[in-house]
């Protein structure tokens, strides 16, 4: 209760600050929605050319894309870790928040978050809305319910892999390239895994499992029983990889020792 | 005049050396680029001998060739720049004895220089040991991959330039800049060549100068254009370089009457 109090006052600190640009908040609003819509042209036009993707139709494929975008898109308005070694680290605003009584890792999220991702979730749910409704999907009862567990799965994969990344500057100060490197790994997540290598296959489910981030959720949703266990593994591993996160967020903190005077 | 601009050139290329432990990652990071849209079009090409005048190995060389040509023509001047207006230091340039567009654009020679002898070439190597490409071999298809390639270069700073100076009218261009690189991804060719657009969409960007900057280069190389269909490349190219050169000077004019030093 504490906490939630807590975000919605950093959460309105928040708006002030940025709708004192309004005109900066519009453009990456729009900047945001025209990405994705870039990423759907690369689909329509390379469909003119192929009817399936591997087994997958047009349609499908636009379908497990859409979703790739939800769980991203919550992800990235409420771990906004990119810039974390710069700000914290290397200004040392770390310190600062290692005085203050709340969980460390709990304020430098709620210090990053970029709410305005979320719009993600609407371009996310009306792509998927669209080629679902093309493809006369069969839903039962507890699917919207699975949707859910499946989003905060996924939500929760990249949250354990990119806090656990970012808690490799809590180690040393200087720059790692490691979170834009694994930011393209995800993207390997929005299409069929089965276009890929059996070695890429394997480590996109087991060590980097992007695949739980978008494909083998939408495949559950689209009715391909193939990948039924995989689909509904998402939230386990999604609470592996937040432990996994969190545990080396901890021990980070416990040896940081700030960079400098 | 010359011996200023070369060493505009030098000392962005010594920058660039003494941190250039970043650029393995991007190495890293181009690959697994280069690998997502491989095993995607080899999926789109299925058993489908060639599509579009393309095989399937012209594809994945294609896809190889863009990505190391990108490494070369690709960086942030438009956001240097952006910067550079944002925090007033453009001011001091402004004063000095040199066109700070040329300055700028020398600096992205550069880099580019030193992303393309890091960079591009042993990440050239690695791909061409994991995919099956089909570069050509000790031949003059180079020479005249490197000429286009050059141009594409030009034509590209252009485009950054433009987006930079726009700086100075809006002042946080930040999301401009995100989207003219996004624009420039999809329809430059890089990630998809630009035969496989439809026909109508095909008309309209051979109106632009997008095509410019990696379609032609990389087509140069990887179907080893000859004779007229080069010359002819090559002439759109140093078209649109012309072309392009006067916004960028207009509005360049124009806008250093407006600058507005925040908070300077």
């Amino acid at each position: 209760m504490f906490h939630l109090r807590l975000l919605v006052e950093y959460f309105k600190q928040y708006m002030k600050t940025r709708m004192s640009y309004r005109g900066d908040f519009l453009v990456q609003f729009i900047s945001n929605f025209f990405h994705q819509g870039l990423n759907l042209v690369f689909i329509l036009v390379v469909f003119q050319h192929t009817p399936s993707l591997k087994g997958w139709s047009q349609a499908e494929v636009i379908f497990i894309y859409g979703y790739f975008l939800i769980p991203w898109a919550i992800f990235s308005s409420f771990l906004n870790l990119w810039s974390f070694n710069d700000r914290y680290i290397i200004k040392g605003e770390l310190d600062r928040v290692l005085t203050r009584p709340v969980h460390s890792l709990v304020q430098v999220i709620m210090e990053t978050m970029a709410p305005e991702s979320l719009i993600g979730v609407l371009t996310g749910g009306i792509v998927m809305g669209v080629a679902g409704w093309h493809l006369d999907l069969d839903w039962t009862w507890y699917d919207p319910l699975l949707f859910v567990v499946f989003t905060l799965g996924g939500v929760l994969i990249y949250a354990g892999i990119f806090i656990a990344l970012t808690s490799i500057s809590l180690y040393t100060d200087s720059k790692s390239d490691i979170q834009p490197i694994m930011f393209n790994i995800s993207n390997y997540g929005r299409y069929p895994t089965n276009i890929y290598h059996k070695i890429i296959q394997f480590t996109l489910t087991w060590i980097l499992p992007f695949a739980f981030v978008g494909f083998y959720p939408a495949s559950y949703l689209l009715d391909h029983g193939e990948w039924k266990i995989y689909a509904l593994l998402t939230p386990v591993v999604g609470a592996a990889y937040l432990a996994f996160g969190i545990f080396c967020w901890n021990r980070g903190i416990k040896h940081y020792r700030g960079a400098g005077n | 005049m010359l011996k200023m601009y070369l060493e505009v050139i030098r000392i962005r290329f010594l920058m660039m050396l003494a941190y250039r432990v970043n650029y393995y990652s991007g190495i890293v990071i181009y690959s697994i680029n280069i690998g997502v849209y491989y095993f995607l079009w080899m999926s789109i090409y299925g058993d489908k001998p060639s599509l579009q005048g393309l095989t399937a190995v012209q594809m994945a060389t294609y896809i190889a060739v863009s990505w190391m040509a990108r490494a070369f023509y690709f960086n942030n001047l438009d956001r240097e720049i952006a910067q550079e207006i944002r925090d007033g230091t453009v001011a001091i340039q402004l004063i000095r004895p040199y066109h700070y567009l040329i300055v700028k654009a020398f600096q992205g020679l550069g880099e580019g220089v030193f992303r393309l002898l890091l960079f591009s070439v042993p990440g050239m190597l690695v791909v061409s040991l994991v995919f099956p490409l089909d570069l050509p071999g000790l031949s003059w298809d180079w020479l005249k991959f490197a000429c286009s390639l050059f141009l594409g270069f030009i034509i590209n700073v252009e485009v950054n330039l433009l987006t930079g100076v726009l700086a100075f009218f809006i002042l946080n261009n930040e999301g401009m800049i995100w989207a003219k690189r996004m624009i420039v991804d999809l329809l430059s060719g890089l990630t998809i060549p630009i035969s496989f657009f439809p026909g109508w969409a095909q008309a309209v960007l051979s109106y632009l100068p997008f095509q410019a900057i990696s379609y032609l280069p990389s087509m140069v190389l990887v179907k080893g254009l000859s004779g007229d269909a080069f010359w002819h490349a090559l002439s759109v190219q140093a078209a649109w370089c012309v072309l392009l050169a006067i916004p960028v000077q207009l509005i360049w004019l124009r806008a250093r009457k407006t600058l507005i030093v925040q908070g300077g």
